[in-house]
Parts: C-alpha cells; sequence; structure tokens
C-alpha cells in the first residue's frame, strides 16, 4: 500500500522500546521521524510539519513519556493533540447579516468543486435553517459553468440568477442582490469562476466583487487531494481576499487530506465544511478531530461511533440484540437492520472508518459493493411472510418463485440462506460472548 | 562533455517556441527550485546528514513522492560517498543530475511520446481521471490540435452523470468545429460511447475522443463501469482504444499515485496528462509516477486557451524546471 498509517509505521520502533526501561531521546527522535514521514505522506506542507515535529519532540522527551505505560502510544497520543489543537475547535456556522440579504462568496482553484459545493451549501441552508437562498452564477468562463449552477438550481427547485457568459461577473453579483432583496431571498450564494491565485486579472475581479457586495462569508472551496501547493493557494486567496473560511471537497475519496492541516496552519482560518460525495446532501460540517486521526491514518473511530449512536434507533437495536441472542432472528429484522446500516452512508466508508480495519485479514482489500446489498433487498423481499420468519419452509419451488421475483438465480437465493444461517450461529456466539455490548454496534456485516 | 551541456544541445535543438511556452509555464516552479537548492548549498559548506534532509524537503515541496524522494536520497548519499564529495557545490550536479535520470530511466533517447494515432482508420482515445482535473477541457483542446493537423475529430459525450457536461463538451466542440455524440444527462456512458464509435465509423473519421465522468479512484462501481466502458470499446475494435489517457491535475499530492494505480487496474492507462501546471504547482508526482509505475506523460496543460495543451518533452520539463540550475552550474565551471 502506498500509504501507511502512522500506527503501522511506528510498530517497528515500539516493539523496541517495549521492555526498556527507558525511552531515549534516540528512541524519541526515531519515532518522531516516521511520524515526519507519516505526515508528509499525507500531503502536509513540510514547513508545517518542521513546526509540529519540533514541538512533538519538546512534548515528548520530557516527563509525559515516560510516566506513560507504552511509549509509542502515547507518542501517538501528543502527535493527535498537537494536531487537534493545531486544528482547532469545531465551526460550521454560516454568518448571519444584519439586513438580509447574506451574501456568500465562493472561490478556489478550477476544478476544486465550487459549483457544486454552492449546490449543496444552499441545500444545507434550506434544509438545515430553512432559508431561501439566491444561486448566482457568476462563472462566465469556464464553458457551461452557468448551466450546471441551472441543472443543480432544477434539482434543488431553487431560483438561479444568471445574465449569459457575455456580462460582467462584478454587474451579475451586483444585480443579484438587488433581485434577492426584490424577491426576498435571506441568503445569496455566488458562485465565482475557478482562477489561479496568481492570475492578476481575476484575482482583481474577485477584489472587486467583494468590495462591492461586502459579503458575509467569502469560502474557499479547496480538493482535498492537493498536495504541498495548498499552503501557497490557501495563503495567496486569503492574503488578497481575507476569506472567512474554507470547505474541503472530496474527502469521500481516499486522501489523507494532510492540505487540511496545512491551509489551517497557514491562514489560521477555520475549515467549515467537508464534501463528502456527488450529491447534493453529501456536505457535511468539518471535524478537525476526526481529520486529524485521518492524517495519522488511525481511523475515524469518533465518525464511527458517532454515525451509529445517531442513526441506530437505541430501542430498536436493543430489541434486535436480544433477538439475536435468542436466535429468534429473522429475515424480517435482517431486512430492518440492512436499512439501518444503509442509512449510516456507504459501507466500505464505515469501514473505513474503523481502526486497523486496513490491517484485518482479508479487510484491506475488502470492497463492499453496495449493489450486492440491493440483491439480498430484493430476494428478501420476494419472501412470504412466513418465509421470512421460518426459511426452513423454503422448498426448491419456492427458491424458483423467489428468484424470479427478485430478478436472481436460485444459486444467489441458496447463498443467501446459507449465508444466513452461519450468520445466526455466528451471532450468537458473539453476543454471548459479549453481553452487556452498547446496541447497534455489532451488526452481521462488520 | 558535460551533463548539463548536452541537456541543452537536445533542448536547443527542439523549437524555441514550444521551450519558450514551457520555460514560461514553469517559471514559478523553476524559480522557487532553483532558489531554494541554492539556498541550501550556500548555506551549507558541508556534506552531511541535515543537508540531505533540507534537500529531502525541498523535493517534497515540489510534491515528487516520499518513497521516491526517499530512494533518490538514498543513491544520492551513496554517490557522495563514491565519489568522495565533502563540497556542496559540487554535489548541486549530482542531484540534477539523479532528477534527470528517474524521468529518462534506462533510455535517454526517446523523451516525446507521440499519440497512438493509426495511420488507417479509427484510433479511439479514452480519457480518464477524477473530478475536477480538467478531463472535458483536455478533450476540448485535443480535439482543436488533432483537427488542425488534417484529422477528421468525433466526440462521444460519456460523461451523463455531472450536471452540465455534456454542454461543456458541446461548447468545446463547436470551438474546435467537431462533432460531438451525446444522450441525455442520466444514460448509460457505455452505449453513448458505443454510438460514439458508430458515428465515428460511419463519417468515416480518424480519431474518437471519449470523454468520462469524473469519479473517485475509491468508488468500486464507478471503476467497474469504466472498465465496462473500455470493455464495449474493444468489443467494437480489438485493438482500442489506442490511448486511455489519465488526466492528473498538478496541484494533487500523494493521492495521485493511488490514482494512477487504481486506474491503470480497471482501465490499462497508457498515458498522463498533467494539467494545470501553469500556476504554482510543481506537478513533481509524475516524476513519482514514472518512477513507480512507468506511465509516460504525454501532454500537460498550461494554461485555459485552447491551444495551451503541449506534448509532453521529459527534457524541456527538465529544463524548465532546472534550466536556470544549470545554467549557473555552467558559468561556475567557466
Amino acid at each position: 500500500m502506498a500509504f501507511e498509517g502512522l500506527a503501522d509505521r511506528l510498530q517497528g520502533t515500539i516493539k523496541k522500546i517495549t521492555g526498556k526501561g527507558k525511552v531515549t531521546e534516540a528512541d524519541v527522535k526515531e519515532m518522531t521521524r516516521e511520524v515526519r514521514l507519516a505526515l508528509l505522506e499525507a500531503d502536509v506542507n513540510y514547513k508545517v510539519v518542521k513546526d509540529l515535529i519540533k514541538r512533538i519532540k519538546e512534548r515528548a522527551v520530557g516527563q509525559e513519556v515516560m510516566e506513560s505505560l507504552t511509549p509509542g502510544q502515547q507518542v501517538i497520543k501528543v502527535v493527535k493533540e498537537e494536531l487537534t489543537e493545531l486544528m482547532g475547535g469545531e465551526q460550521s456556522k454560516i454568518a448571519v447579516a444584519n439586513k438580509p440579504p447574506t451574501v456568500i462568496m465562493m472561490v478556489g482553484l478550477q476544478g476544486a468543486g465550487k459549483t457544486t459545493t454552492t449546490g449543496k451549501l444552499a441545500n444545507h441552508l434550506r434544509k438545515k435553517f430553512n432559508r431561501n437562498p439566491l444561486l448566482v452564477a457568476a462563472d462566465v468562463y469556464r464553458p457551461a459553468a452557468i448551466d450546471q449552477l441551472k441543472t443543480l438550481g432544477e434539482q434543488l427547485e431553487m431560483p438561479v440568477y444568471s445574465k449569459g457568459t457575455d456580462a460582467n461577473p462584478v454587474d451579475i453579483a451586483n444585480e443579484a442582490i438587488a433581485k434577492a432583496k426584490e424577491e426576498h431571498h435571506d441568503y445569496v450564494l455566488i458562485d465565482t469562476a475557478g482562477r489561479l491565485h496568481i492570475d492578476e486579472d481575476l484575482m482583481g475581479e474577485l477584489t472587486q466583487i467583494k468590495e462591492d457586495t461586502s459579503p458575509d462569508e467569502i469560502f474557499l472551496v479547496v480538493d482535498s487531494m492537493t498536495g504541498q501547493d495548498a499552503v501557497t493557494v490557501a495563503d495567496s486567496f486569503d492574503e488578497q481576499l481575507d476569506i472567512s473560511g474554507v470547505v474541503l471537497t472530496k474527502l469521500d475519496g481516499d486522501t489523507r487530506g494532510g492540505a487540511a492541516l496545512s491551509i489551517r496552519a497557514v491562514t489560521g482560518k477555520p475549515i467549515k465544511f467537508a464534501g463528502m460525495g456527488e450529491k447534493l446532501d453529501q456536505l457535511e460540517a468539518f471535524h478537525p478531530d476526526r481529520m486529524a486521526s485521518r492524517i495519522l491514518g488511525m481511523g475515524d473511530v469518533f465518525s464511527l461511533i458517532e454515525k451509529a449512536e445517531t442513526e441506530v434507533d437505541e430501542k430498536k437495536a436493543k430489541e434486535m440484540q436480544s433477538k439475536m441472542r435468542s436466535m429468534s432472528f429473522t429475515f424480517e429484522d435482517f431486512l430492518e437492520q440492512m436499512e439501518q446500516v444503509k442509512s449510516m452512508g456507504p459501507l466500505d466508508e464505515l469501514i473505513n472508518m474503523m481502526p486497523g480495519a486496513n490491517k484485518m485479514k482479508g479487510m484491506k482489500n475488502l470492497q463492499v459493493d453496495d449493489k450486492q446489498l440491493t440483491h439480498i433487498e430484493a430476494i428478501i423481499q420476494s419472501m412470504t411472510k412466513t418465509e421470512r420468519v421460518d426459511p426452513s419452509v423454503i422448498n426448491a419451488s419456492r427458491k424458483k418463485r423467489i428468484a424470479k421475483g427478485s430478478g436472481t438465480s436460485v444459486a444467489q437465493v441458496n447463498r443467501l440462506l446459507k449465508q444466513f444461517e452461519e450468520m445466526k450461529k455466528m451471532m450468537k456466539q458473539m453476543t454471548n460472548q459479549k453481553k452487556g455490548n452498547k446496541g447497534g454496534m455489532n451488526l452481521p456485516f462488520m | 562533455m558535460s551533463f548539463f551541456k548536452k541537456l541543452k544541445d537536445k533542448v536547443s535543438k527542439q523549437t524555441d517556441q514550444a521551450t519558450d511556452k514551457f520555460k514560461d509555464g514553469l517559471t514559478k516552479t523553476r524559480d522557487s527550485f532553483t532558489t531554494k537548492v541554492n539556498d541550501l548549498i550556500a548555506k551549507y559548506r558541508k556534506v552531511d546528514e541535515e543537508f540531505f534532509e533540507e534537500l529531502e524537503e525541498i523535493l517534497i515541496s515540489a510534491d515528487v513522492g516520499v518513497e521516491t524522494v526517499m530512494e533518490l536520497i538514498e543513491e544520492l548519499e551513496m554517490e557522495v560517498k563514491r565519489r568522495n564529495i565533502q563540497d556542496t557545490e559540487e554535489v548541486k550536479e549530482v542531484i540534477s543530475e539523479k532528477l534527470v535520470e528517474i524521468y529518462y530511466g534506462e533510455d535517454d533517447e526517446e523523451t516525446v511520446e507521440a499519440l497512438n494515432i493509426q495511420k488507417d482508420g479509427l484510433s479511439v482515445i479514452l480519457i480518464v481521471g477524477v473530478n475536477g482535473v480538467g478531463k472535458t477541457t483536455t478533450i476540448g483542446k485535443l480535439a482543436y490540435q488533432l483537427k488542425q493537423e488534417g484529422k477528421n475529430v468525433v466526440l462521444a459525450a460519456g460523461d451523463t452523470f455531472r450536471a452540465g457536461a455534456i454542454d461543456q463538451l458541446d461548447v468545446w466542440g463547436e470551438r474546435a468545429g467537431v462533432d460531438v455524440i451525446k444522450h441525455n444527462e442520466g444514460s448509460d456512458p457505455a452505449a453513448v460511447i458505443y454510438d460514439g464509435i458508430q458515428a465515428a465509423r460511419s463519417r468515416g473519421a480518424d480519431v474518437l475522443l471519449c470523454d468520462t465522468a469524473g469519479r473517485l479512484q475509491n468508488k468500486v462501481n464507478l471503476m467497474k463501469e469504466l472498465s465496462k466502458v473500455r470493455k464495449v470499446i474493444e468489443r467494437e475494435i480489438p485493438e482500442a482504444p489506442h490511448e486511455t489517457l489519465l488526466v492528473l491535475d498538478a496541484t494533487t499530492g500523494q493521492n495521485a499515485i493511488s490514482q494512477a494505480k487504481t486506474f491503470k487496474e480497471a482501465t490499462d492507462v497508457s498515458g498522463i496528462v498533467l494539467t494545470k501546471l501553469d500556476g504554482t504547482a510543481r506537478g513533481g508526482i509524475v516524476l513519482a509516477i514514472r518512477n513507480e509505475m512507468n506511465i509516460p506523460v504525454k501532454y500537460v496543460g498550461l494554461g485555459e486557451q485552447i491551444t495551451d495543451l503541449q506534448p509532453f518533452n521529459a527534457h524541456q520539463f527538465v529544463y524548465g524546471l532546472f534550466g536556470d540550475l544549470m545554467t549557473r552550474v555552467e558559468q561556475e565551471e567557466k
């Protein structure tokens, strides 16, 4: 694998230290070297890494390491604390102007995801705060950028202000605000064209829009896969426009996202949101502490726990557990459980969040296909009530009917029946072992 | 002949215009790299561990992959020992030599990787990549260039997912003066490409450029969809696609390696187009990709104009990156 987590990297060093009575400065040096590589591999800017390592060294050589039980863990803890501190607390608030409309400007390099993010943000404002935003298509340069925003507007059933590609973006922004006042929109989201931070003409245009519209927020949209250059870009945009926050996009990819740390360290501006997919509801509040774990490759255990907590109905989960224990778990329950898991997000995303999951045998290359779940769902839905409760009645002709009804094959039906039986056995063992376990976490898929 | 002189001779034989474009586009990159290396050499009189650590940082700051940098530093350390170099000034040449070696590999003559376009019959070029790297723009520019070369070009709007993507390709088709085969948004991309092939055949086209939706490489289903598109092309024309180009954003960091690996698995990538090299990004990650996977870079995007796509030339690229450094060494040699 190209990217090893810090935990993996440190394993060798930790082994050497365990059993020793004392951690020497040389040990710390060796460990911080691994930390440094892990951060660099995660695309954290080298200057930021340098400062961090210096601080970590100072803290680690001192008492903290000596007192700890496992020095390796202690180093990881120190590193994570430093990272979390650098990232700051969670801040996903959006400004509200005293006198509406609140104006938000979206800026960034080409291809960072400004237009999509504009759509997502509008959706977020309406869904969460019951706002009524006006989208403004001020990207007159990229071919069909206006069409793209218009299409998003249609999907959201929200108005989009546009004047075609011949108009001046500054005029578009001004007129849009006037229109928003007229039509009582409380938010105006201006989608500007992607531009290089070194393009003086285009940066001047943004400054002009800023002066004219005095936006309440200027969000810099940054691709989370950005490498060392993230610092230069963010710094330059911030210097010229004094941005108010950052939206990190494409975080549903497999990048470590060290750019987040670099941007934060250089600009001191909060990262407010994270783009987690191509759909319009896939914008999440940015969690600095989780990002710290991700950059270090330590798994996102917090996210997983929180997701399980919010999405899985506590009471239902308890019910389910007692059913599992008593072996009365049926296909009906299975179906219900699948719905709950699915509402938590794509399966591979969930598995990725489990710490150490990529180290587990077989898990490393495990690629969970959400389509398979759909097949399973279809098969169960093609069963009668009786069959779902008591699968033993399913004979050859019933199997044929189920396969036909679900558009699968008898072999697939057989496979599911067999898996279900095995799962039931496994669940019984599992639940017997750890009674009193928190509900909802020991789902059979995981 | 010194190493720099050889490289300079090679570059000067090539058209000045193209070299200038490269130099202009890479000004930022070259300046920062050269300044840094020179500062480093001025700072350290002796070649020691700290010197190498700082050199490591300079290379990493250009997004040259961590693994590649580690290999490089190791080789450098050995070379310095072997030649018994004490003075940091002398290391300069060794650094550039090693860097260039990665680009050229064993074979240092053939540095321009031309597109595989058939003399007779239809050549199919499939364009793939993650979201927002510039696939559609690259197709527009490529279509324009091929058209200028007298080729009959057809575009297939295979990005049926992103809002406005089909319109965007349409605009580029108009600008380049070529036909665009398209379906409605949300339709099956493989079907669009299939129709593209049929249309290109019936029009007797020379080149079919196939756009695809951007997808993050860890989305298994989307990668499978891409393999399917490739299979559809193969079924129609057994030796096609003649090229599968992976478009990479020069600002991308280490993730570019993961992109190259996964896309190569799914679609057997034959070349890379490195876009947005006109900013301050160094695009050093192509060094790592070349080093680890040996996928050649075929084009670089140096601006937003339709003419701003340049065939990649390793000599020019390296000269653009390290040209000033070399000139200075030469002057000092005199």
